[in-house]
């Protein structure tokens, strides 16, 4: 619990400040890390996963378990894999041409990979929000209600301004977008645009939610609020977070894994990841030496 | 840097320092070079805009006054005798009137003392054959005026219509002027006395071709050209949009696919003559559709626009940008809900953009409708697809092919008409894209 410690005095040390840049672990507003909740079964089994685009192959024999309504960190230089294994948790790469995906991978011990699994219904379990916030050039309503509405989940109006509501009060935008529902997503601020993706992601219920660089292309203050959300949505929902800010991966997520070149180097409990690591790669990386 | 690229780039330089060449010399042929650069572009657009302008003042030079059509006033005494031949006053005995005796009698009562034979036809000359028309108009609308005089402003002959407008030099010889002399002297009588006046031309816009140039219409042709593009609009917009999203979004990228494609590249490029030759083989000569009717014109126009509607649509669909489609994805839609609920509606204004300009390319085609007849000569205005019709830009050619003078001026009248349309049709595209647009 080395970590935790840390946190705690750094914390009062800043006087409740938010430090941006410099040291790790800063934001108060994250609860200390929880360890992974004895007996309960991993949400998603990946074994000897393999991607090639083309000829290339992007990963090489990945096996990760990713533990149920924790926040799994994904962390590694660029080209390292890293998203192309987010993607392939739900399939996205199916999309992609000349992309093939080799091995297992399980959502509650089911085959995602199974040709008889419905792709549509396994992305409305399987969320994902993307790098760019890229909400639909629609108005805000109809943004969150997409989803609902292509999956039959509101069969009338006052379900689906319900499902908008408290689909918008998860994502912490229903102060901000309750008086402009009728507007254009795209109308509002960058950081608003990504809970508002967040708010879309969450309105069909899934079970798992797909960060891709969630943060990227937000200022300071809107990355602080996405992660404070991060946070609460982990109450309910498996998340697995792709970043590139090292700070961001000891804030928020309970469990880091380490991709490089395509390969998993390591993955385990954050602290353990940050302070004690086993490989020396990762050892590298975390310090600063490369990536 | 590395210390390879560093010992291959200072064995040959010595490590010597290169500077920037700052002097004035330098700069001064740079920025003249801009100069020039920018002047090129301004002749270049100069020049264009030059060649429009003359190309615009010589048409409507040459056209406006295919607007104004001459008249002659005349009081007009209807005689029963000659309108109503059974004496009975119906609609159905009128018809049957014979109007045009009854102007040319009101037109030599003006001229008492002409009495040769030869000189009452050169005055029957002024008035245009369909001159009568306008006098049976009024005496069906209104039956009553049967054994009155009315004024009434009739139609003049293409030739007086010439002079009128100036268009005839009085100073050249008398054998080289479709007017002669004296006709001249009966019409300088005709304007003192205030007889001869011009109107507004209603009927060149509502009635179809005629020989003589004065009841020549673009009525007939607009027509035409309207249901033709309606056909081949109905027929082409449906199947390219569907094509361009079935290659764009779910074809299979092989072999099959390129070849396609490579085909629909090539048919942009396809000469219209051969498109016409190919309606005249298949759609005349194998199914056996009618002569030069708007229907086949449409089919045969729908081939043309197809490759340009579906080059368009493709490109708006490529140019959505990926990141809506992977959110629509991400919340599970399907891949035909990703194309339908968001790929098309943002693909709409390019979609549009291709539809009006295949439209407005197969508006002004003539060579293809040449093949499959619609250069016939058509006097009524068609009513449906399937009558026999011509198109404005074969009018256009037909008139400019006559030998009357007065048709130069209905053949740049018709030029006009036919830039106006495709002007209202641009300016539709415009508008059309302001209200698809959607910003993401």
């Amino acid at each position: 619990m080395a970590l935790a410690a840390q946190k705690t005095t750094q914390q009062t040390a800043d006087g409740g400040k938010m430090a941006t840049g410099g040291t790790l672990l800063t934001n108060p507003n994250v609860k200390p890390a929880v360890a992974a909740r004895p007996g309960e079964a991993p949400k998603m089994v990946s074994r000897q996963v393999n991607v090639f685009y083309g000829q290339k192959q992007a990963l090489f024999n990945v096996d990760l378990d990713v533990p149920s309504r924790q926040v799994t960190a994904l962390i590694g230089p660029s080209g390292c894999g890293k998203s192309t294994y987010l993607r392939c948790l739900n399939r996205m790469n199916d999309v992609i041409d000349n992309c093939r995906v080799t091995g297992d991978i399980r959502l509650d011990g089911e085959n995602i990979y199974n040709p008889k699994l419905d792709v549509v219904m396994l992305r409305a379990r399987i969320g994902m929000v993307f790098q760019k916030p890229n909400p639909f050039p629609k108005s805000i309503y109809d943004n969150i209600a997409y989803g609902p509405r292509i999956h039959g989940m509101g069969a009338s109006k006052d379900e689906l301004d319900e499902i908008v509501q408290t689909s918008l009060e998860r994502a912490g935008l229903w102060n901000e977008a309750k008086d402009r529902l009728a507007q254009p997503g795209t109308g509002l601020s960058g950081g608003q645009q990504q809970r508002l993706c967040i708010a879309r992601a969450i309105a069909v219920s899934p079970e798992v939610i797909l960060m891709d660089e969630p943060c990227s292309a937000l200022d300071p203050i809107a990355t602080a609020r996405i992660e404070e959300l991060i946070d609460e949505l982990r109450e309910n929902y498996t998340i697995i977070i792709v970043t590139h800010s090292m700070q961001q991966a000891a804030r928020v997520s309970q469990k880091t894994a380490f991709f490089h070149l395509g390969v998993l180097v390591e993955w385990g409990d954050t602290e353990q990841i940050f302070t004690a690591p086993r490989d020396e790669r990762t050892q590298g990386y975390i310090t600063g030496r490369f990536g | 840097m590395t210390d390879a690229v560093l010992s291959g780039a200072s064995s040959s330089s010595d490590a010597k320092l290169r500077r920037p060449d700052l002097s004035e010399t330098r700069i001064r042929r740079r920025y003249a070079a801009e100069r020039r650069f920018r002047l090129y572009g301004v002749l270049a657009i100069g020049f264009a805009v030059f060649m429009l302008g003359f190309l615009a003042v010589t048409v409507v030079a040459q056209g406006y006054s295919a607007f104004w059509q001459t008249r002659i006033a005349l009081d007009v005494a209807i005689d029963p005798a000659k309108v109503d031949p059974q004496n009975t006053r119906l609609p159905e005995s009128l018809a049957q009137g014979d109007y045009q005796a009854v102007a040319r009698d009101a037109l030599r009562g003006l001229f008492p003392d002409i009495s040769s034979r030869a000189d009452r036809r050169a005055l029957g000359e002024f008035l245009s054959n369909a001159a009568g028309d306008g006098v049976k108009k009024m005496v069906l609308a209104n039956p009553a005026l049967v054994g009155t005089t009315q004024r009434v402003e009739v139609l003049a002959a293409d030739d007086l219509d010439m002079l009128a407008k100036g268009r005839i030099n009085r100073d050249i010889a008398e054998a080289d002027r479709p007017i002669k002399d004296q006709q001249i002297a009966w019409f300088d009588k005709l304007k003192q006395d205030g007889r001869i006046v011009s109107t507004f031309n209603v009927d060149f816009f509502t009635s179809g071709d005629s020989r003589e140039a004065e009841q020549a219409g673009v009525g007939g042709a607009l027509m035409g050209s309207f249901l033709t593009i309606l056909t081949a609009l109905i027929l082409s917009l449906p199947i390219s949009v569907a094509a361009a999203i079935y290659l764009e979004e779910f074809a299979p990228k092989n072999r099959i696919t390129d070849i396609i494609e490579i085909n629909i590249n090539n048919l942009a490029a396809v000469p219209s003559i051969v498109f016409g030759l190919l309606g005249l083989a298949v759609l005349l000569g194998f199914f056996g559709l009618p002569r030069g009717a708007p229907l086949v014109g449409g089919m045969v126009l729908s081939l043309m626009t197809l490759p340009t509607i579906i080059i368009a649509t493709r490109a708006a669909l490529k140019a959505v940008p990926p990141s809506i489609r992977e959110a629509a994805y991400g919340v599970g839609a399907s891949k035909q809900q990703v194309v339908m609920h968001h790929v098309l509606p943002l693909a709409m204004p390019g979609v549009m953009t291709g539809a009006i300009i295949g439209t407005a390319r197969a508006m002004g085609e003539s060579a293809a409708v040449l093949m499959i007849g619609m250069v016939a000569f058509i006097v009524d205005v068609p009513k449906s697809i399937t009558d026999p019709a011509t198109v404005l830009p074969v009018q256009i050619f037909l008139w400019a092919d006559a030998p009357e003078r007065a048709f130069v001026e209905r053949t740049s009248a018709g030029i006009m008409v036919m830039l106006v349309f495709l002007v209202l049709m641009n300016a539709a595209a415009v508008v059309i894209r302001r209200r698809f647009e959607r910003r993401w």
